[in-house]
């Protein structure tokens, strides 16, 4: 199927998340839409998918224009998309996850759909077990459930909106390979990345987006250098690794088993310096953010101990922690990190740690004024948190920790920031280990861990299987280590 | 002394736990589709009230139960109604009707009080009720029972057979997910609280028309609503085990009866009241089974493993939050 997406804008508000868009896609080719997080490529795609609707524009499939309200009948044109999350039911099985919105009536159809559902996963060589509920799959497991169910929906055209990120390399390879596939079946494919090297190993032609708008389109084979120029206005100048000698001892994990999570944490035994960075490479959910978790004192190992420079505190309330100069920034800023409905003010008011009983609130505004100003976050004293940036929610959690930590535990630190934001955030993070703090961070990209860390610690279905210095090793070792291959 | 005999027990458990099913029952059917209604309580003394009333006058039984589900559905109706398009909380919307519904019952119902009105007779099936024992428990009863009874292997097999079952777990799972496979979550929600509702005020009609005919203030039927919905969680939003739930409760309620034949220097209040604290009491051992310590206890025990596996469940995740569509 030939589309066409003609003068495509969609405004929130003021803003203009796509203005003017047009954009041609052949049937039978692999085409990749590139841009900076932030372009308006997701936008783009959910308004191709039917999750929402154009400011004003129009779509033609095969020459013919067409409306539709809502997913369900984008697919009955033929066109599914496959989200960063796949939308699903984690309590419910495999299988039910597939026969949901295609199986009707009040027949028991769990054979049939079963057959079905093997035939497709047998011809892209996809391995699920049909008993297992959603929520233990790894994000790569659920994207081929939710590919087998869009082609027995009958797609004709897919859209993958960066289907990469959080997959180890062989589900990547998996995954290539059923997209090559399916194309040369006269599928069209859409791939949405901000990842170079996904679109060229892959697209037969590209476009890329700039601040809503086509900033330049490319044929295989592509101009790496070109590219990047339609994407960035500037390139801009990535800061290099600190060469800090690590100083003494902060944490001593011994030996400890924690539960938690799709894996839990199993035989942990790890120090980390001071003036180190230790980054944490995985699949999603393969027991890095149990072990940020345990380092913070959040959850208890069952087994093991902690020691925090001298003494012990295995057992210990997470306060005891946090008075020790361990800090933790959770991944999830709005429902862990920050709290919904309170202004930068108030938040800067509950950072008080032994507080009167009245709440100075000149004082509070004066400092979350200041630490507006320090750290640049677009927003007033009074704006909630909710209304902010992803980025800006990340400075102002990083405004809020305390001065001098002895320990930063920060889990996807730079997820979901542009790259201007993630190269602040990192140039605001290296200060602080210029004066002895350590820091653990936990990233899904390789590219960040090698490029800001010291060392690099690969977890592996809840085990640390790779302790390695980042300058001893490279991106491929690192990406076999991830699916667990030596 | 009462007689103590174990046919009669059990067939006056099954008997008395028939409106508690169906309550129960229609709460999780409810409640799979991701909406709590609270007003159970207070629907099920309206609903009790307006079948007897209607039985009373017409002289047709049918009319009466018919009455009892209507009842039920508009109440359920309104709770969805204003949580699913008007976003308005389920909890204070359930909670104000259960109050309004149980007053309108007691005021509309006054002069129809400790009247002797039809009720449901027993229906004996034919060569069944000679098995011994199981007979008379199963098949001596009266077609409230046997229908509630259905109605749990129903339910069951609808939820977790049929591909619309499977369609009303997904909306109480992911309402986003469902509606962008094509199923209307909005108005499935609406049309699952109100069968729910309907259930409820059934088991309101099979009170008053037949476990305790008449109508009364109080009518016996007070606190059930609650009791099932406890029920629900209990039962871990499986519509079999809610009914295990149901009959457990009809069996301290049995109970009660025959303690107080049997230590009558006891206040018989203490029997009466005992059913809700035990309740309570096992909803508090059930939620233990979902705590780590206790999970990482079991780990070697096998058969302490299981059991605590057949009463772990988890919510629908969506219960309470119907979707909004951007």
């Amino acid at each position: 199927m030939r589309i066409e997406l003609q003068n495509i804008h969609k405004h929130y508000g003021m803003i203009k998340a796509n203005n003017g868009v047009n954009l041609t896609i052949e049937p039978g080719t692999i085409h990749g839409i590139l841009g900076e997080n932030g372009a308006g490529k997701s936008t783009l795609m959910k308004i191709l998918a039917g999750f929402c609707n154009q400011t004003s524009g129009t779509i033609l499939l095969d020459k013919k224009a067409v409306t539709y309200l809502n997913p369900a009948q984008a697919s009955t044109y033929g066109i599914g998309m496959l989200y960063q999350d796949p939308f699903d039911f984690p309590l419910l099985t495999v299988l039910d996850n597939f026969m949901t919105g295609l199986a009707h009536g009040l027949k028991n159809k769990k054979k049939r759909f079963k057959k079905l559902f093997l035939e497709y996963s047998k011809n892209l060589k996809f391995h699920l077990n049909l008993d297992t509920q959603v929520k233990n799959l790894t994000i790569g497991e659920r994207q081929q459930l939710e590919i087998i169910r869009l082609l027995a929906l009958g797609i004709q055209v897919l859209i993958l909106d960066e289907p990469t990120t959080g997959i180890s390399s062989i589900q990547k390879e998996v995954l290539f390979t059923a997209l090559i596939k399916l194309a040369s079946e006269g599928r069209s494919i859409i791939l949405v990345s901000h990842k170079l090297e996904d679109v060229e190993a892959l697209c037969h032609s590209v476009t890329v987006l700039r601040q809503g708008k086509v900033s330049g389109k490319m044929n295989a084979p592509f101009n790496t250098e070109k590219l990047l120029k339609m994407m960035f206005e500037t390139l801009p100048a990535s800061p290099s690794r600190l060469k800090n000698i690590p100083g003494k001892k902060i944490i001593h994990l011994d030996g400890i088993s924690v539960k938690g999570g799709r894996t839990g944490l199993k035989d942990c035994t790890i120090k980390i310096r001071q003036k180190e960075i230790v980054g944490l490479a995985g699949l999603e959910g393969s027991g890095q953010g149990v072990f940020l978790r345990a380092a913070a004192g959040l959850t208890n190992p069952y087994r093991g101990r902690i020691h925090v420079q001298d003494s012990e505190l295995s057992g210990m309330d997470y306060r005891i922690y946090r008075d020790r100069g361990i800090s933790f920034l959770p991944g999830s800023r709005l429902e862990e990190g920050l709290i919904t409905g309170l202004s930068i003010t108030e938040h800067y008011a509950l950072k008080k740690k032994h507080g009167e009983f009245f709440v100075k609130w000149r004082n509070v505004e004066k400092n979350s004024a200041r630490g507006i100003d320090l750290f640049r976050i677009k927003g007033s004293i009074e704006s909630q948190v909710e209304e902010l940036s992803g980025g800006n929610q990340q400075r102002l959690l990083l405004s809020l920790l305390p001065p001098d930590p002895l320990l930063l535990l920060l889990e996807n630190p730079t997820r979901g920031l542009d790259m201007e934001s993630m190269l602040w955030v990192w140039e605001h993070l290296q200060r602080y280990c210029e004066s002895d703090t350590g820091i653990v961070f936990s990233s899904s990209e390789l590219d960040e861990i090698l490029m800001f860390a010291d060392r690099v610690l690969v977890f592996f279905n809840g085990r640390i299987i790779k302790n390695l210095k980042t300058d001893q090793t490279d991106i491929h070792t690192l990406g076999r280590a991830i699916a667990g291959k030596n | 002394m009462s007689e103590f005999d174990l046919t009669i027990l059990f067939a006056s458990i099954v008997a008395g736990a028939a409106p508690i099913v169906l309550a129960a029952l229609g709460e999780t059917i409810t409640e799979k589709a991701g909406v709590i209604n609270l007003s159970l309580d207070g629907t099920i003394l309206l609903s009790a009230m307006a079948s007897f009333v209607i039985a009373y006058e017409t002289g047709s039984l049918i009319t009466g139960f018919l009455t009892g589900a209507v009842i039920g559905g508009i109440v359920a109706s309104l709770v969805a109604f204003f949580s699913v398009y008007l976003r308005q909380s389920q909890v204070a919307v359930g909670f104000v009707l259960t109050l309004m519904t149980r007053d309108l019952a007691y005021f509309l119902g006054n002069s129809y009080s400790r009247i002797q009105g039809p009720q449901v007779e027993p229906l004996h099936v034919p060569l069944m009720n000679k098995i011994p024992f199981i007979g008379p428990i199963l098949f001596g009863q009266n077609i409230v029972v046997y229908f509630s009874v259905a109605m749990i292997g129903i339910c069951w097999w609808y939820l977790y057979r049929t591909p619309m079952g499977l369609n009303l777990r997904s909306i109480g799972e992911n309402p986003k997910a469902s509606f962008s496979r094509g199923i209307n979550s909005r108005k499935m929600q609406m049309v699952y609280s109100v069968c729910g509702g309907m259930f409820v005020g059934l088991a309101g009609a099979a009170f008053s028309l037949s476990t305790k005919p008449g109508w009364g203030r109080p009518q016996g039927a007070e606190g059930t609503g609650w009791i099932a919905l406890a029920l629900v969680i209990f039962g871990g939003w499986n519509p079999i085990k809610a009914a295990i739930g149901a009959y457990l409760f009809s069996f301290l309620q049995v109970m009660g009866i025959y303690f107080q034949g049997w230590f009558p220097s006891i206040p018989a209040q203490v029997f009466q009241v005992a059913p809700f604290p035990l309740m309570i009491f096992t909803l508090v051992i059930m939620h233990l089974t979902q705590k780590e310590s206790v999970l990482s206890w079991a780990e070697e025990k096998n058969w302490i493993k299981s059991v605590l596996k057949m009463f772990s469940s988890t919510a629908p995740q969506s219960l309470g939050k119907p979707y909004k569509p951007d």
